[in-house]
């Protein structure tokens, strides 16, 4: 069971975001617990002291993310984790992080709403407002995971793209994926690429922070390292200091979206399962996916040709995949946790190849594979 | 109690298990319940549907989880507080009385539980459970819940014993 380094472990969704957040290298947490993240909160306070980290309980959530800003900007990888109704005020301080360009890492554990709502129930509900809670337009990136080794993965991921990109970077995880226990086999021998923002290599006097480069990243200081600059969350130049005038406006929001946008085939991560012949593809992601995955191997088993794709990278949204399987099924499915979020997307970049119907449930409870199944009698 | 059963049989059997629970107010003095999913396979939908195995630790859970057991899966009540069965097949064993009378602490009638699945059922090894047990309990209090643990045992064996081997048809005769 243990050998040197390698650890075979039942973990909770929540407790594998935990292991995955310190194998990325995270030493700051801040914030308030929520049903279901409170375990990540919960653990962190016991590990991260242990790996010389620092974890503190902020008085609300629009602190917790303050708190995880400042840390970044000091040099530290920094996360924190909440629930939709966290997340609803965590959106003015996710707006700063972007414009700001602070690379930190934010847990979503959906749970059903609005406002307080189901704390102890999932959904798939906060898709829109992880794409679109802070105002303003402004590139995001979010992942959402459906196994327990996707939490872990995906958490990594979710600190490189956000040291990477320099963009906040927000974990979408169901309430059932956060609390439900797999087994997981862990090593410190395993190869996982970590990434760290690229610092300055100019002395300080030279060092322009926002500078425009062809990667659209640029390099960043640490706080207190001598590199002195301003940070705001009004638009600026590539100083760093307040602009209102056009010809730097515009080439630094499209810098924002440009540095996302030129590297979605590195951020966009999903799973075709069985698509290459398939009639009708689902669509699906989180929790789903796996209620999904049983659904096309049922379906299989019957004679129906159906497939699936994963989405693990919700934003950006994956348009080149989802049109893939747009071309070659009749019909697509969308089933989710919510009121038809990602639907509208697939319908939105749907060019009339195929038919895409939606299987909405927000009663509180997992989409089953049989109900995707009657989906599939029913449209097909 | 999930947690260790899932433990046992996903870490020291080797199989895979998901394990997911339904909690929440419900955990301040209503229903709350574990759920184990087992498979030979990679599993995908986490939740169980059709049960093999029900465990009910009080009236309320029985009643409204009994529906979900599959016509010849196993149910085992704690019958210090489930009285009224809805199967005479029914394994009934005061997990709580026991818990109570023998070691002063109604907390252990869970492993004292876990520990007559482990005879009741061929869902996990005695091994595995005692392992995970072990592994999961607060430091001191490892002899306590081995003790518990086998006590469980021996209960499962006493009621297997006075229980008449009956096959599912001959019942069904019955009831027409």
């Amino acid at each position: 069971m243990k050998k040197k380094g390698r650890q075979e472990k039942l973990l909770q969704g929540n407790e594998a975001i935990v292991e995955g957040a310190l194998r990325a290298g995270c030493r700051f947490f801040a914030g308030y617990p929520i049903t279901p993240a409170t375990e990540i909160a919960e653990l962190l306070s016991v590990r991260l002291p242990q790996v010389d980290g620092t974890f503190i309980q902020m008085e609300d959530e629009i602190a917790s993310l303050a708190a995880v800003i400042g840390a970044s900007l000091a040099g530290v990888k920094s996360m924190t984790a909440t629930s939709g109704p966290g997340f609803s005020l965590m959106q003015e301080n996710l707006g700063f992080a972007v414009i700001a360009e602070v690379p930190c890492v934010i847990v979503d554990a959906m749970r059903g709403g609005p406002s307080t709502g189901l704390p102890t129930l999932p959904s798939q509900s906060d898709i829109m407002q992880a794409r679109w809670g802070t105002h303003g337009d402004h590139p995001i990136i979010a992942l959402c995971p459906s196994t327990i080794r996707e939490c872990y993965d995906l958490t990594i991921k979710a600190f490189n793209f956000s040291e990477k990109y320099r963009n906040p970077v927000i974990i979408l995880v169901d309430e059932v994926v956060a609390h439900m226990r797999e087994k997981i086999v862990l090593s410190d021998e395993e190869d996982i690429e970590i990434f760290n923002r690229v610092k300055p290599t100019v002395p300080p006097e030279w060092y322009i922070p926002y500078e425009d480069t062809p990667q659209g990243v640029p390099a960043m200081a640490n706080f207190g390292e001598g590199y002195r600059y301003h940070v705001t969350g009004l638009t600026h130049d590539i100083r760093g200091f307040p602009t209102s005038r056009p010809d730097e406006i515009d080439p630094f929001i499209r810098r924002l979206f440009r540095k996302i946008s030129q590297n979605f085939s590195d951020i966009q991560i999903g799973e075709f399962f069985q698509t290459e012949n398939a009639d009708i593809t689902i669509i699906a992601y989180g929790c789903i996916a796996r209620s999904a995955k049983r659904a096309v191997i049922d379906a299989r088993e019957r004679g129906v040709k159906v497939g699936l794709l994963t989405l693990n990278t919700i934003w950006p949204f994956m348009r080149a995949q989802v049109e893939k399987v747009l071309q070659t099924s009749r019909v697509i499915i969308v089933p989710e946790m919510n009121m038809g979020q990602i639907s509208r997307e697939v319908k939105r970049v749907n060019k009339g190849a195929a038919k895409v119907f939606t299987l909405n449930k927000v009663d509180g409870t997992i989409i089953t594979p049989q109900e995707i199944l009657a989906r599939i009698k029913e449209v097909s | 109690m999930g947690i260790i059963l899932a433990e046992a049989i996903g870490i020291y059997d080797g199989k895979y298990v998901a394990q997911t629970q339904s909690y929440g107010p419900e955990a301040r003095g209503g229903l709350s319940k574990a759920e184990v999913v087992v498979s030979n396979e990679e599993i995908d939908y986490p939740k169980a549907m059709k049960l093999d195995l029900l465990l009910a630790m009080n009236q309320k859970s029985c009643d409204d989880y009994y529906m979900d057991l599959k016509p010849d899966g196993v149910l085992i009540v704690d019958s210090t507080f489930v009285t009224q069965v809805p199967n005479l097949k029914a394994f009934q064993i005061p997990f709580t009385r026991i818990a109570r009378e023998k070691f002063k602490k109604e907390m252990v009638a869970n492993i004292i539980a876990l520990g007559a699945i482990t005879k009741l059922t061929p869902v996990v090894t005695s091994r595995a459970i005692e392992s995970a047990v072990l592994a999961r309990v607060p430091k001191g209090t490892e002899k306590l819940n081995h003790d518990a643990l086998k006590t469980g045992m021996a209960a499962a064996k006493k009621v297997m014993k006075n229980i008449v081997p009956q096959t599912n048809s001959e019942w069904a005769d019955e009831d027409t």
